[in-house]
């Protein structure tokens, strides 16, 4: 019989432990970002304190002294920057939410005209999607706020439809006079919503259980639009439009979209609008074509079929990169600081100016970004799991 | 073409018809001049080798392939562009894949009640009764509230098959039922369709499973470079073939 080899000694050195290390480098980690932030800190003091800069937030306080082009609150010289950095924050989000908006109609009928069938309306899309996405963001705000630039004078305004005005101080259009009743077809209009949503879900309920199909678009639309109607002429149809009209150099009256706004919003929505439409092309692409050939040799429609069996499939592959695509857009948003439209960039700069604060006047800016994106991706990713697909 | 083979059947009207089918994928000719007839109740099993135009001959009898010059008539109905006309003829063929294409977002009797609710027309209720009925007939109603991805292939072959059955369909269409399986699992997909084929189902199976074959088949159908080459009972196809090249075929897959 060979001789049994001794174990070698065992190397019982706690340094070769894999749980020790595991912490220690955690601890060493800390520890350095620790230091690096104390470092930054302390530095950063001793040289406000020495170029005599006050520090703190006490300036939000202030009178800020400049205006702004436009802003969804009221707002003057003579308030405060914390109110500048306020409207600054609304003028952003006003835009964000917009370009979001339509840039998901864009992208999602951009998309889906992809990968049609019909020659000339994939060509036209996919042309869109190579122009946009393939040019810088910055060049699409500068070129539309340039093309709105050369848009005539007030004077020579293009007028599409009466009461209408399209030119280079902006899009003017009429709005009707206040009145005592408006509010409650808001309310109407939020009854009929409900309304149509509860007819929906009964249709639902009772095509499961008779197997009946009951019409719900038409009745919905119905009850959605008529609620209102009818409130409104009960009321007695009051409508008094207040038609912009020109008076000296610019219009009065009437309500307007300022031509920053305008090309800010149509810059950041043209290209992400382009990015979702691929997005949304490769989502119906990622489902097999087998799906599709059983569902139609179920006898669906095609109709049904997109809707019962490719966009589910579709929405998992197309929700993530989406909400990308609306931080991105929220982002890109501070473009608007070059072609004057006063964002929170745009004022967080002037207050930064004005002050030299500029610590904490980044920090600002900086934080309601990352609240702003923070909150889009908590919604984002709550809309996933609810469309996310249980396979398992 | 044998005489018994049409002699039991001439008295109805086919409830397929294929005439001077022809099909091209750009140059390349895919169904040559297939003719090709399928009476109520009969089985149909075709085979030949991969490429031959197997598959793309039983697809286009759902039009999920367009066939460009000859009739297809299915069940009194001509398959034209008709989308009305296809959805109909769709709605009485039920289709078997081999990828199973079950939908994986939907529970197996969701699944199975789709079509009966949307296509049909049919009450939850009823369809969800039907469904269990048919996963009773496959053998495994006790998956019907998992989702695809959790079932074996053979099952979810079995589900699929039952998916068809829920529209109650005059036909069945079979495109290698049993080709993407494990052998283990191939016996139990089977034993369905012999069940289904003996309570009458007109079936057109395409399978290289020869046993099932012998046991279900009524009429043989061997196909050979997008051409229909023979066409005969079970017994005289592998007993006594007549064209050389299904000798040949016949030789190579009966070997071991």
């Amino acid at each position: 019989m060979a001789d049994i080899q001794a174990p070698r000694k065992s190397n019982t050195s706690i340094l070769n432990s894999i749980a020790f290390r595991g912490v220690a480098y955690q601890v060493l980690l800390a520890a350095g970002v620790a230091f690096i932030g104390y470092y930054l800190y302390v530095n950063v003091n001793a040289n406000l304190e020495r170029q005599g800069i006050a520090t703190g937030f006490d300036f939000l306080s202030e009178d800020a002294g400049f205006d702004i082009g436009e802003s969804v609150i009221p707002f003057d010289s003579s308030q405060s920057y914390g109110r500048v950095l306020v409207a600054g924050i609304l003028n952003t989000l006003h835009v964000a939410i917009v370009g979001v908006f339509l840039a998901t109609i864009v992208g999602v009928l951009m998309g889906i005209a992809r990968v049609s069938r019909n020659w000339l309306v994939s060509k036209l899309a996919s042309g869109y999607v190579e122009v946009c996405r393939n040019v810088p963001v910055v060049l699409h705000v500068i070129f539309w706020a340039s093309v709105i630039r050369n848009l005539p004078s007030p004077r020579q305004a293009i007028t599409p439809f009466d009461g209408i005005f399209i030119t280079n101080r902006g899009i003017i259009y009429p709005i009707p006079e206040a009145h005592g009743i408006y509010p409650w077809l808001g309310v109407a209009l939020v009854v009929g919503i409900i309304g149509a949503f509860v007819l929906g879900r009964r249709a639902q309920k009772r095509r499961e259980e008779t197997g009946q199909f009951i019409p719900t678009f038409w009745p919905g639309l119905g009850l959605i639009l008529g609620l209102p109607t009818v409130v409104w002429l009960a009321a007695g149809a009051p409508l008094v439009w207040d038609v912009p009209a020109l008076r000296g150099f610019n219009y009065q009256g009437g309500a307007s979209l300022t031509p920053e706004f305008v090309a800010l919003l149509i810059g950041i929505t043209v290209y992400t609008g382009a990015f979702i439409a691929e997005i949304v092309r490769a989502g119906i692409q990622s489902v097999q074509h087998g799906q599709v050939e059983a569902a139609r040799s179920l006898g669906l429609r095609p109709g049904l079929v997109m809707r019962l069996v490719i966009l589910p499939q579709a929405l998992r592959v197309i929700v993530p990169p989406t909400t990308s695509q609306y931080l991105s857009l929220t982002k890109n948003s501070s473009l608007g600081v070059l072609i004057g439209y006063p964002d929170l960039v745009n004022v967080g700069n002037t207050t930064l100016n004005q002050t030299g604060q500029a610590v904490e006047a980044i920090a600002i800016m900086m934080l309601v970004y990352l609240l702003i994106s923070l909150t889009i991706s908590v919604f984002m990713n709550t809309y996933n799991r609810l469309v996310a697909i249980q396979e398992r | 073409m044998s005489e018994t083979v049409l002699a039991n059947t001439a008295a109805v009207e086919p409830v397929i018809q294929l005439t001077d089918v022809n099909k091209w994928y750009g140059d390349f000719q895919a169904l040559r001049d297939i003719n090709l007839n399928v009476d109520r109740g009969e089985r149909v099993v075709v085979c030949g080798p991969s490429g031959s135009g197997k598959s793309t001959m039983i697809r286009c009898i759902n039009r999920l392939e367009e066939h460009q010059r000859g009739t297809i008539v299915v069940d009194g109905i001509e398959l034209t562009d008709n989308l009305k006309n296809i959805e109909a003829i769709r709605s009485e063929v039920g289709m078997v894949f081999q990828s199973f294409n079950l939908f994986p977002h939907l529970r197996v009797i969701d699944n199975l009640t789709l079509a009966p609710m949307w296509v049909r027309k049919m009450p939850k209720k009823d369809a969800e009764q039907l469904a269990m009925q048919y996963l009773e007939r496959v053998q495994i109603p006790e998956q019907a509230y998992k989702y695809p991805g959790q079932l074996s292939g053979g099952q979810q072959q079995r589900v699929a098959i039952a998916r068809a059955l829920c529209m109650q369909p005059k036909i069945m269409l079979f495109d290698e039922p049993t080709s993407a399986l494990d052998p283990e699992m191939i016996k139990e997909v089977l034993d369905v369709m012999v069940e289904l084929a003996e309570s009458g189902m007109t079936m057109i199976v395409v399978t290289h499973e020869m046993g099932f074959a012998k046991t279900v088949a009524d009429k043989m159908v061997f196909m050979d470079d997008a051409e229909i080459v023979e066409v005969a009972t079970p017994e005289v196809f592998f007993e006594n073939p007549e064209n050389d090249r299904t000798k040949l075929f016949l030789s190579q897959i009966l070997t071991h």
